[in-house]
């Protein structure tokens, strides 16, 4: 019996590792992405994907106020919302901080974003108050899988709902890149931007789009994280977007599904400690295990190698 | 011919504000027009709305847009016609004024305690300043110099204030043992980390040397036996001259100041005292700094920065040069650790958050990367702006944010960008500068 226990502890881990992992995931495509196609880190990232989560709780609120109450309807406007003003912040963002910047030495931009990122902070701080935003919990119940001697392993509606949307819009975005025009600018433009320019590519306006489809992943993520904490506030941006850019340098910098496995490794490897070892030390451990990755593999577990040309 | 193509430019002008303005709106609708409050008793939340400052904001933005490109086809216009003239000021007057703005800044510095309007809070603010200046010095070192990305440099700086704090309370060792003892340890750890990293380049770097931070801070955090946890290390001795105190009382054993001298006492003489202390720091770190880049070891980061596998082919170690660096930069931030330790008489790991290296940085980039002078005058700038802007309370922040992102945009290369090599060939025959 002991060990049916600790497979069910080990599963329900598992569970729980699987959900966090999915949302640093999508956080970490932003990252990836932007950094593929102009080679800067986007310190602001962590802030939209924040931004994305307040415009969730204001819009489920407005929602309840309104009376709409079907799950699926709420759901789907939600996300719509959610999606439409966090990939204009996005937009702005590259628009006001970046993009003056292009060309510029190479710290320029990213001392811009950090300048961005405390920005973004306190302006949501300001206009929506420093306290955490509670919310009345969206998605209930859940699927017992097991049931055991005083212990059962079960996945939660809003656990299911964050895997499975998470894989869909994975689907969908790798579909994206591949098979589409913009994909195929968004590429073009990440080998070499002279050359894609000189061929007719509008290369401001693909790393407009850029911005724009890593905020919308991230308003995705903001609204899945609302609705499974229930509580929000103004400064959870800096850390779950120091995870998923840790999750993107992890999985090798510039490579979509490097990204989404290293925000699965994360968030496995945070689950799993916290269950096993400290809740305390969990980021401790998730930054050892990137730096040892680093020392074994320098350019991440999917990364392709740089090399360098004199 | 200018108002012809004004009235010309007008409609792409006023469509391009009226776009500024339509985006303003969208982007103010969720956050500005409305917004939730907690209620008071309960756990829910209400939604309210504000909409007049959306008004407001649309129009801001739209006149602003406006004045802005008018503006910005003014600056054009003048450019194009100055574009033959020479420039305001040449290279070598820029010398002459740096050298003048040095001496001024070394005489303000020093005289500063003696002003009649400085009080406790000018010395305060005059050792904040001077405190950012060391560490945006030691981390110089490491970005300016050697080109490492360091995000994590505020390690270094805890490092060194737990060093004293815990040396002092647990041994009871005196500020001026731990002051080199806070460097090596700082220093020690530089190596340590700087060895998984060799190689690792550029953003790798960045996320390794963060990560760093982070496992520093939580650790301070979390080792509740060691370190107190969040309560910190309290009771941390004050730096005493020549075993002289500072205090009405001096503790068993130490004479104090005012009765050995006969001077007066005031609480004021300690802050003084502070203030030398950590002026002498920063001024014998920015000559042997200023030393060091003239040696081949300087010679070696400058060199790593520009080009590493140009400097492998000419023989220079790598490892070396980074590991020298690393341990450079820290050894700086242990010392303005110790300091500020020895200053608050107290030490937390809230002091030591991402905000601290990200500040830090951006001393070094606004000031021109290298540039010792860029240095002391992107300290000043980042320490007194949200000092001055206190004004604006709850503001300050949000306008730190705007003013960084508004440098950057200006002068991507920092405030003193025309940076040149330090090593240049004066003639043929001449060898070395």
């Amino acid at each position: 019996m002991d060990g049916a226990v600790a497979l069910g502890t080990f599963l329900q881990h598992l569970i729980n590792g699987l959900t966090l992992g999915a949302i640093y995931g999508l956080i970490a495509i932003g990252y990836t992405m932007v950094y593929g196609i102009i080679r800067m880190i986007n310190f602001a990232h962590g802030e939209i994907y924040m931004v994305g989560a307040f415009v969730a709780v204001t819009a489920f609120t407005l929602l309840a106020v309104l009376g709409i109450t079907a799950v699926p309807l709420a759901l789907v406007i939600v996300l719509l919302v959610a999606i439409l003003f966090t990939a204009a912040y996005g937009w702005t963002v590259e628009r006001i901080a970046y993009r003056p910047l292009r060309g510029a030495p190479k710290l320029a931009p990213l001392i811009s974003a950090i300048g961005m990122s405390i920005l973004l902070q306190n302006y949501v701080m300001l206009t929506q108050g420093a306290r955490p935003k509670p919310l009345p919990p969206v998605l209930t119940g859940g699927i017992t899988l097991w049931q055991g001697e005083g212990f059962s392993l079960g996945i939660t509606y809003i656990q299911l709902f964050i895997i499975l949307l998470t894989v869909a819009l994975m689907t969908g975005f790798t579909l994206l890149i591949t098979r589409t025009a913009l994909g195929r600018a968004q590429r073009a433009c990440e080998q070499d931007r002279t050359m894609a320019g000189l061929l007719g590519i509008n290369v401001d306006r693909t790393i407009s789009m850029t911005f724009v489809m890593g905020a919308s992943l991230a308003a995705v993520a903001g609204v899945l994280v609302t609705m499974y904490y229930g509580v929000i506030d103004f400064y959870i941006g800096f850390l779950a977007g120091m995870k998923a850019f840790t999750a993107a340098v992890l999985g090798g910098i510039g490579s979509l599904p490097g990204a989404m496995l290293g925000g699965l490794l994360i968030g496995l490897i945070e689950a799993f400690f916290t269950g096993y070892v400290s809740g305390a030390y969990k980021d401790v451990a998730a930054f050892s295990i990137l730096i040892l990755v680093l020392v074994l593999r320098p350019t991440g577990l999917l990364g392709r190698p740089d090399i360098e040309k004199v | 011919m200018t108002t012809q193509t004004l009235t010309h430019r007008a409609p792409a002008l006023l469509k391009d504000a009226a776009v500024a303005a339509l985006l303003a709106l969208v982007l103010s609708i969720p956050f500005i027009g409305l917004y939730t409050a907690n209620s008071d008793q309960g756990q829910g939340l209400a939604v309210l709305s504000r909409w007049h400052w959306v008004g407001y904001v649309v129009a801001i933005v739209f006149v602003g847009r406006l004045l802005f490109s008018l503006a910005g086809d003014a600056l054009a216009r003048r450019r194009m016609r100055n574009a033959g003239k020479k420039p305001l000021v040449s290279i070598a007057m820029g010398h002459t004024l740096g050298r003048a703005f040095i001496v001024l800044a070394l005489l303000f510095a020093v005289t500063l305690p003696f002003m009649p309007y400085s009080d406790r809070y000018v010395l305060d603010l005059g050792m904040t300043v001077l405190i950012y200046i060391m560490l945006a010095m030691g981390l110089n070192v490491t970005v300016g110099l050697a080109g490492l990305l360091d995000l994590g440099f505020v390690a270094f700086y805890a490092i060194g204030a737990y060093t004293f704090a815990l040396m002092s309370t647990v041994f009871g060792l005196g500020f001026w043992i731990c002051l080199p003892l806070s460097g090596l340890v700082a220093a020690a750890f530089g190596v340590l980390l700087s060895l998984p990293i060799l190689r690792l380049r550029g953003d790798y770097l960045a996320i390794v040397t963060l990560g760093f931070g982070e496992i520093t801070r939580i650790v301070l955090l979390n080792w509740q036996s060691l370190t107190g946890g969040p309560n910190g290390v309290s009771g941390i001795p004050r730096p005493t001259l020549f075993g002289m105190s500072f205090d009405r009382r001096p503790p068993e054993g130490l004479s104090s100041f005012h009765e050995v001298t006969g001077i007066e006492f005031s609480s004021e003489h300690r802050l003084m005292f502070l203030y030398f202390i950590i002026l002498g720091l920063v001024l014998l770190a920015s000559w042997v700094v200023w030393k060091l880049r003239r040696l081949p070891i300087g010679r070696s980061w400058e060199a790593l920065r520009e080009d590493e596998i140009a400097c492998r082919s000419l023989g220079i170690n790598p490892t070396a040069s980074k590991v020298s660096a690393y341990a450079t930069g820290a050894l700086l931030g242990g010392f303005a650790g110790c300091f500020f330790a020895a200053r608050q008489g107290f030490v937390s790991p809230e002091s030591f958050g991402f905000i601290e290296s990200a500040l830090i940085l951006a001393i070094v980039v606004l000031g021109g990367m290298g540039s010792q002078v860029g240095v002391v005058i992107a300290s000043l700038f980042i320490v007194l702006l949200p000092e001055f802007a206190r004004e604006f309370a709850d503001y300050r922040m949000l306008l730190f944010g705007a003013a960084m992102i508004l440098i950057m945009v200006w002068r991507p290369g920092g405030l003193l960008s025309n940076r040149e090599p330090t090593l240049k060939l004066s003639s043929l025959k001449g060898a070395g500068p």
